[in-house]
């Protein structure tokens, strides 16, 4: 993808404690989070992070409690104040901005979607769902025209004079992607959005994301805990541990290529057949006019592959991309793709087991 | 000779002490010493005195009584009274006509209008028909019995003291809340406020107004009272969900939108227990204010204790007690109302 970088974040330090400044140089200096805590008092939250966060992408940020995420995603606008470092949104620096020109970028260019959903109680829905439009001065008729729409369009219609209590969690967090969606900002942050759901609404809850994404092309940076979450919505996944960024990119690649023990006892629970796609298990095409046992789709998920096999792992299918054929894959590839690489006894499985 | 005598001729003292001789009045000990004809006992280790201001001005010209200390206060408070005064008589004058001016309306509404009146504020404002059930038999009752008049003084004095302890409690409590730094200076004040014997503060406030001004005991009640509304307006808008807050400044809202559109609605029940106690408050006052010629049924409370008139002053105290009651439950009701509109 050529997409353009919409949000970049620099050097990103931030420490906690009395003096962070002074801790600071330590941490440039490479010393570890938990030494940093001994010898100096402070709290390494987050360490030379650098992330490009491309327009009409979802970035998904995740990583275990405690590492920093979000954090992170506070950083975005400036509602932790980094302590070194710069977060550039379409080039413009915010840690420059006056709090005025701040207010005026959380009120239009990003809005926020929280884990435990943060409405106002004692407003209605509609009212709830209008907030950024009412925020920024805008009449209630036009607040209210556009909270129905997006209620509308988040499956909530109906609902609007209901007070946030009286909804199930997930209806409140719809509401919340409502009032999120109705503030028309490029930039939406989501923070953990989905993790206080039940599974079964959470899985609702992340087709409605990218359904809605399909039209929208909104940047979207998302937290979360869970790899099965983030290997479905990221378009770009970044890994975070202790606050460090341990490996980003395309997820397939990072599913296929884990680049530290970390990560590699991370993928190996997953569901492989289910996130890994015919795309990246293929092989370019030599010839296409090969035999093959039928035609898959490019962005197909290796499940469909093998349903449609039967459990054969003899066949051999011709991969499309629309309809140009783009390549091969043969069924011994795709279940060798199935198995992870042993996690190491290193990683962090082995040393909980080992404790 | 006094006890500690050779503790300042050892330190050489005696010269700044001055003569033995004891100007001014004797304390009463000494009276009582002399009036005996007794000599002062032998002293040994068992009754050593305590070296008070009294006792070692016995040995020590130079250093004041105790009673010179009260007097010293007293003479300050004198010496600043002017001054004071001039300060704050203006300021408070507008009190006293409230005061005057409430008294004389609510006491000259026929009785028939204000009951009236009471019954449909009170059912517009609490929705609850057991609340405007009490107050109306309470009103009769009271009027049945000859104690309207009374009950009305008092309820004119709570409504304007509690109505001015929200308006200057609240934004206090607004400006604690947003401010560590005036929290920790207000907390003790506060505190000194609740604890003060309500008789005390009234003894500053006679030294400075005349006893026939409403504004005195207008000012003791609104000191008194105004605590927890205070209190409770700092510890609402301090628990505020920050979730909440955190979503509030993501969305841009400037300060005063946080205030009027968040906090303020969502520490809206929290006030309003704060207003409840600061009724309760000010009708605990009001009685006590009697003293100061507040008008109302503490009167009667006073007269029965003054001219021991059991039964005036026990049917005024009853009646007391069923306007607590009554202006419980229609604020505990109003608090019900706020509550049940924004459960979490």
């Amino acid at each position: 993808m050529t997409a353009n970088v919409k949000v970049s974040i620099k050097n990103l330090y931030k420490i906690f404690g009395s003096d962070p400044k002074s801790a600071l140089v330590h941490a440039k200096n490479g010393i570890e989070k938990a030494e940093l805590l001994e010898q100096h008092g402070h709290v390494l939250g987050l360490k030379d992070i650098n992330i490009d966060i491309k327009d009409g992408e979802i970035t998904v940020i995740m990583g275990l409690s405690g590492s920093g995420k979000s954090t992170l995603i506070r950083h975005f606008n400036r509602l932790i104040e980094p302590t070194d470092g710069q977060i550039l949104i379409d080039g413009v620096d915010v840690m420059t901005l006056s709090d005025n020109d701040l207010r005026k970028l959380r009120q239009q260019g990003m809005s926020m979607v929280f884990q435990k959903f943060a409405l106002l109680p004692h407003k209605t829905v509609l009212e709830n769902a209008g907030t950024a439009l009412r925020v920024r001065g805008e009449s209630s008729e036009n607040a209210d025209q556009e909270g129905r729409k997006w209620l509308d369009r988040v499956g909530l219609a109906g609902f609007e004079d209901h007070y946030p209590h009286q909804l199930s969690g997930g209806m409140q967090q719809r509401v919340g992607i409502a009032r999120a969606l109705t503030s028309n900002s490029a930039v939406m942050l989501m923070d953990e959005a989905f993790s206080a759901l039940d599974p079964l609404i959470r899985t609702d809850m992340q087709d409605l994301l990218l359904e809605l994404q399909k039209e929208l092309h909104k940047t979207i940076i998302f937290i979360s805990h869970d790899l099965d979450e983030a290997l479905k919505l990221a378009d770009h996944l970044v890994i975070l541990k202790d606050g460090e960024v341990v490996q980003q990119g395309e997820p397939q690649h990072i599913l296929l290529n884990p680049s530290d023990p970390y990560i590699e006892d991370f993928v190996s629970d997953i569901n492989r057949a289910r996130v890994l796609r015919v795309r990246s298990v293929m092989r370019p095409l030599s010839d296409s006019t090969a035999a093959h046992a039928g035609t898959v789709d490019y962005n197909d998920t290796l499940e469909d592959v093998i349903s449609h096999s039967d459990g054969d792992t003899s066949k051999v299918y011709l991969v499309k991309n629309g309809s140009e054929a783009v390549g091969t894959i043969c069924m011994k590839d795709l279940v060798r793709a199935l198995v992870p690489r042993a996690p190491s006894e290193d990683g962090v499985r082995g040393q909980v087991n080992a404790a | 000779m006094a006890f500690y005598d050779s503790i300042f001729d050892s330190l050489g003292l005696k010269e700044w002490c001055g003569a033995d001789a004891k100007g001014g009045p004797m304390t009463m000990a000494e009276l009582l010493t002399r009036s005996k004809g007794t000599q002062a006992e032998e002293t040994s280790a068992w009754n050593v005195p305590f070296p008070s201001l009294d006792e070692l001005h016995a040995s020590c010209n130079a250093i004041p009584r105790t009673r010179d200390m009260t007097s010293g206060v007293e003479q300050f408070f004198l010496d600043i009274k002017s001054s004071l005064q001039f300060v704050l008589d203006p300021l408070t004058q507008p009190l006293s006509w409230l005061l005057d001016g409430s008294i004389w309306m609510f006491v000259s509404i026929p009785w028939w209008l204000l009951i009236a009146l009471t019954l449909v504020a009170v059912q517009f404002i609490t929705r609850s028909k057991s609340a405007t059930l009490l107050v109306a038999f309470t009103w009769l009752f009271m009027a049945f019995i000859d104690h309207y008049t009374y009950a009305v003084q008092t309820m004119a004095i709570i409504f304007v003291c509690t109505g001015l302890s929200v308006l200057l409690g609240v934004p206090v409590g607004i400006a604690m809340s947003k401010n560590d730094r005036l929290q920790k200076a207000v907390i003790p004040v506060l505190d000194m406020l609740q604890t003060l014997p309500s008789f005390v503060y009234l003894i500053p406030l006679i030294f400075l107004f005349s006893v026939t001004e409403s504004k005195l005991y207008g000012i003791a009640i609104i000191l008194y009272a105004i605590v927890p509304v205070i209190r409770l307006t700092d510890l609402g808008i301090r628990l505020v969900d920050q979730d909440i807050i955190e979503a509030a400044n993501a969305f841009g809202m400037s300060a005063r939108q946080k205030l009027l559109s968040v906090e303020l609605p969502l520490a809206l029940p929290n006030i309003m227990a704060g207003v409840n106690q600061t009724i309760m408050m000010s009708l605990a006052m009001v009685v006590i204010a009697s003293l100061v010629s507040a008008p109302g049924l503490g009167v009667l409370v006073l007269r029965g204790i003054n001219n021991l008139e059991l039964g005036v002053g026990l049917v005024s105290g009853f009646c007391i007690v069923i306007l607590a009651i009554l202006l419980d439950r229609v604020s505990k009701a109003t608090l019900a109302r706020v509550d049940v509109s924004q459960q979490n």
